[in-house]
C-alpha cells in the first residue's frame, strides 16, 4: 500500500513523463517541427524547453502544496517484503 | 591574447578559495562523528540544503560544458540542461521521501535497509565508486581548464590543485561544511549568472567582422574555374597531401611571404567564397606555431564569435528583452567555427580552424551538434542514441551518489521534500540563464576557439574584468563542491558499504571517519591523475556517461525496491552489478569512446550507438524482475 504523498507523487510524474516523452519524441521523429515559431518569433524548439524547466518548478510546488506532511510511511511498508 | 594573466582576477580568485577553506576549517569541528562527517547530523534547514543540492548538482558540466556547447553549437547544449533538469523530477517524486526514510549515511543503506545483506552493500558501494569516478573526470578536467587561463598555469597544474585543496576539504570537515560551501556556491553562481545575463541583454547584439581584439577576418569572393583559383591580389600556393583534397586553400598577398589559410564556400550563384581560417600546428621540435608562424603575445589566435548579420541589415541591436533576445538572433546570421586536422608532409599536423556563417534560425534548432545530428538522419539507431541520452539524463539524477546522500542530512521526509523543490527552483532557473549565456558567448567575439568550456568565463570577460574574475571563482569553487560531494560519498562507500563486507568485525565511530578520510586521499589521488588523462574531452559529454552508468546501475533497484513487493536482496546485487558492467562496457566500445580515447576509427566499434541507457536501464529493471522471481523466499521463510 502506498502513502497518499506517494500516490501524488507518481501521478505528477506521470504529467511530466508525458511532456518529456512529447519533446523528445518530437526532436526525434519530427524535427522540423521544432523549427517552426508559434508566437513572439521564437520557436518551438525554445518554447517547450522552457514549458519543461518551468512546468518542472509548478509541478514540484503543487506537490509541495498538496503533500500532507504528516504523511510519512512506516519503515515496514516498503515495497519489498523481505 | 585572449587570456590575460590579471592582478585582480588572482586576487578575487585566491580570496574565494581561502573563504571557502577557512569556512571548512570553521565547520570542520563539528563533525567529529560518523553521523556528523557523513550526514551533518541531519541538521541542515531544508532551504540550505536545497540550495546546497544545486550546489553539488550544477557542476564544471552544468556551468563550463553546456555554455560551451551552446556557444559552439547553438540550442544542443541545452538539451542537456532540459534534461538535467527533468531528472530532479524522478527524484522529488519517486525517490526523496523514501530515501530519507529507508537510509542513514548511503545509497547503499536505503538499499539494504530490509536486507542487511553483504551482497547487496558491495554492489551498491562498487557502483557508488564508480559513478562517482566517471562523475568526477570531468569536475577535474573543468578545474584545468579553468586555472589555464586564469593563472597562467598549466592544465595539470589546475587539478592538481584542485584535488589537493578538495581532499583538504573533504578530510578537515566532511558533511557540515560540504553542505555550507555548496549553499555558497549555488547561490553566488545563480546570482552572477543572473547579473551576467542581464549585462547581455542590455548590450544586445552588434555587427562585426571578427573578435574583440578587434581582428576583422578576410572574406574573399572570386571565381573558379575547373580546378584554377584566381584571387586578385594574391598568388594562389600549390598544396599536396591532406591539403590537397581538403576544402581549404592557402594564399599568400602579393608582396609577403606570410601565408593565409582560407576555407572555400560556393555561394548558390557559382561564386566562390574565401573565409579566412586560423591555424595551429605543432613541429616536430615540439614547438607550437599559430598560422604558421611561433606562437607569442603579438602573434595568438584571435578570439571568435559575431554576429554577421542582424534583422534590416542592422549594425547594432541595441538592448533586448527576454523574448526579442531569441527572436532576434533568429533571424541574424552568426559566424561559428568548425575544426579539421591535416596531415603535413613532414608529418607534423596542423588544426584548421575555419569560419562557418550560419543562419540564426539552425542555431536554435535542435540538431546541429555532431552528437545530436542523429535526429536528422534517416538511421533508426541514431535516433536511438539520442533517446538513449534523454532517456539516462532522465534517470540518471535520482541515481547519483552525491546527490542521494544530501537526502540524509536534513531531519525528515518532509524536509527531503521542500528542499527538493528549492533545489528545483535553484537549478531550473540557472538552467533557463544558461541559453541565454551560450548564445551570449557565442556572439560575444571573446572566444577561444580551441575551448569550448572557457565560454561563459570569457563572455563574462567581454562585459568587465572583475565580472571574469569573480565568475571564474565561482566556476572553480562549483567545481571544489562538486568535487567534495563525490569524494565525500565515495569515501562513505568504501568505509560503511564495502569495509563492512570485508572486515569481520565492525568498525567503531572514530575508525569509521578514519578509514573515510583515507578513502578520500586515494580517491581524490585518482581523480588528479584521471583529469589530467582526459584534458582535452568536453565535461558536458564527459558527464553524459557518468549519468548512463548511474541510471543503469542504481535506478531499477531504487524503483523496484519501493514499488515491488517481490524484490530480493540477491535481484538488487545482480542488477547493479549487470546495470554498471553492461553501461562500462558499451561506453567503453561505443564510437565515440573509439574515436576520442583510443584514436581508432569509430566504425570499426561493435555496438550500433554510443549512449548505452536505453539498452542497459530496462537491462537492469529486466535482471532485477527475473532474479527476483528466481530467488523468491520459501513458504515457510515468509511465514517464520
Amino acid at each position: 500500500m502506498q502513502s497518499r504523498n506517494a500516490r501524488i507523487g507518481l501521478k505528477l510524474f506521470c504529467v511530466y513523463l508525458l511532456l518529456y516523452g512529447g519533446f523528445v519524441g518530437i526532436n526525434s521523429f519530427s524535427p522540423a517541427t521544432m523549427e517552426k515559431t508559434p508566437f513572439a518569433g521564437v520557436n518551438l524548439a525554445i518554447w517547450y524547453g522552457m514549458l519543461l524547466i518551468i512546468g518542472a518548478f509548478v509541478l514540484a510546488l503543487v506537490y509541495g502544496v498538496v503533500c500532507d506532511p504528516h504523511d510519512e510511511q512506516p519503515k515496514e511498508e516498503g515495497g519489498a517484503d523481505q | 591574447m585572449i587570456y590575460d594573466t590579471s592582478t585582480l582576477a588572482i586576487i578575487i580568485f585566491f580570496a574565494f578559495v581561502a573563504f571557502t577553506l577557512g569556512l571548512s576549517f570553521y565547520l570542520g569541528g563539528k563533525a567529529k562523528s560518523s553521523a556528523g562527517y557523513f550526514a551533518a547530523h541531519g541538521q541542515i534547514p531544508w532551504f540550505v540544503n536545497g540550495v546546497a543540492f544545486a550546489g553539488d548538482y550544477l557542476s564544471a558540466a552544468s556551468f563550463l560544458g553546456i555554455c560551451g556547447m551552446i556557444a559552439f553549437y547553438g540550442y544542443d547544449g541545452f538539451l542537456y540542461s532540459i534534461g538535467f533538469l527533468a531528472g530532479w523530477i524522478v527524484a522529488l517524486f519517486v525517490i526523496a521521501e523514501p530515501m530519507k526514510r529507508l537510509g542513514k549515511f548511503t545509497f547503499a543503506d536505503a538499499l539494504d535497509a530490509k536486507f542487511d545483506s553483504r551482497g547487496v552493500k558491495l554492489a551498491a558501494g562498487v557502483s557508488t565508486l564508480a559513478v562517482s569516478i566517471f562523475y568526477l573526470i570531468p569536475q577535474m578536467v573543468g578545474a584545468g581548464v579553468l586555472v589555464q587561463p586564469l593563472l597562467g598555469f598549466p592544465h595539470w597544474v589546475g587539478v592538481v590543485i584542485v584535488g589537493s585543496v578538495v581532499i583538504l576539504i573533504v578530510v578537515t570537515a566532511g558533511m557540515v561544511s560540504t553542505t555550507w560551501v555548496q549553499f555558497l556556491k549555488g547561490s553566488l553562481l545563480v546570482i552572477f549568472s543572473t547579473v551576467l545575463v542581464v549585462m547581455l541583454l542590455a548590450r544586445g547584439f552588434d555587427v562585426t567582422e571578427g573578435g574583440n581584439d578587434g581582428y576583422a577576418f578576410k572574406t574573399l569572393t572570386t571565381t573558379q574555374a575547373d580546378d584554377s583559383l584566381t584571387v586578385e591580389g594574391y598568388q594562389v600556393v600549390p598544396l599536396s597531401g591532406d591539403w590537397a583534397d581538403s576544402k581549404f586553400v592557402q594564399l599568400s598577398a602579393e608582396g609577403s611571404d606570410d601565408v593565409v589559410v582560407f576555407s572555400k564556400e560556393k555561394t548558390d550563384d557559382g561564386q566562390v567564397v574565401l573565409h579566412e581560417a586560423q591555424t595551429v600546428t605543432i613541429t616536430e621540435a615540439g614547438e607550437k606555431l599559430v598560422n604558421g608562424k611561433p606562437q607569442s603575445k603579438e602573434n595568438d589566435l584571435h578570439p571568435i564569435g559575431h554576429v554577421s548579420k542582424l534583422p534590416g541589415d542592422k549594425k547594432k541591436s541595441g538592448p533586448v528583452g527576454l523574448l526579442s533576445f531569441f527572436s532576434t538572433l533568429q533571424n541574424s546570421e552568426v559566424v561559428l567555427w568548425g575544426n579539421q586536422k591535416l596531415t603535413n608532409e613532414d608529418g607534423t599536423s596542423t588544426t584548421v580552424y575555419f569560419q562557418k556563417p550560419t543562419a540564426g534560425s539552425r542555431v536554435l534548432r535542435p540538431g546541429e551538434h555532431p552528437k545530436f545530428a542523429g535526429i536528422r538522419s534517416d538511421k533508426f539507431s541514431d535516433k536511438l542514441n539520442f533517446l538513449s541520452l534523454m532517456l539516462a539524463l532522465f534517470c540518471g539524477t535520482a541515481s547519483l551518489p552525491h546527490i542521494l546522500i544530501r537526502y540524509y542530512t536534513v531531519k525528515d521526509g518532509a524536509s527531503a521534500r521542500k528542499s527538493t523543490i528549492v533545489g528545483i527552483a535553484s537549478i531550473g532557473f540557472f538552467y533557463v540563464l544558461t541559453l541565454y549565456m551560450g548564445l551570449g558567448a557565442m556572439t560575444s567575439g571573446a572566444m577561444d576557439v580551441t575551448n569550448s568550456n572557457m565560454a561563459a568565463p570569457l563572455l563574462a570577460k567581454s562585459m568587465e574584468n572583475w565580472l571574469f574574475a569573480v565568475i571564474s571563482a565561482i566556476a572553480f569553487t562549483t567545481v571544489l563542491g562538486t568535487v567534495s560531494g563525490l569524494i565525500l560519498a565515495s569515501a562513505g562507500a568504501v568505509a560503511h558499504d564495502l569495509a563492512g563486507v570485508f572486515l569481520k568485525e565492525k568498525l567503531n565511530d572514530a575508525a569509521l571517519v578514519r578509514v573515510a578520510k583515507i578513502s578520500s586521499v586515494i580517491v581524490g589521488v585518482i581523480a588528479i591523475v584521471l583529469g589530467i588523462l582526459f584534458e582535452k574531452m568536453n565535461v558536458g559529454f564527459l558527464v553524459g556517461w557518468a549519468f548512463s552508468v548511474a541510471a543503469s546501475a542504481n535506478l531499477p533497484s531504487l524503483v523496484m525496491l519501493l514499488f515491488w513487493k517481490k524484490t530480493t536482496k540477491q535481484g538488487i546485487t545482480v542488477a547493479i552489478l549487470v546495470g554498471m558492467v553492461t553501461s562500462l562496457a558499451w561506453i567503453l566500445l561505443s564510437g565515440d569512446t573509439f574515436k576520442a580515447v583510443y584514436g581508432i576509427d569509430p566504425a570499426t566499434s561493435p555496438v550500433p550507438f554510443d549512449q548505452p541507457g536505453i539498452v542497459t536501464i530496462p537491462l537492469g529493471f529486466f535482471t532485477l524482475w527475473a532474479v527476483s522471481l528466481m530467488t523468491q523466499p520459501k513458504e515457510e521463510q515468509l511465514i517464520a
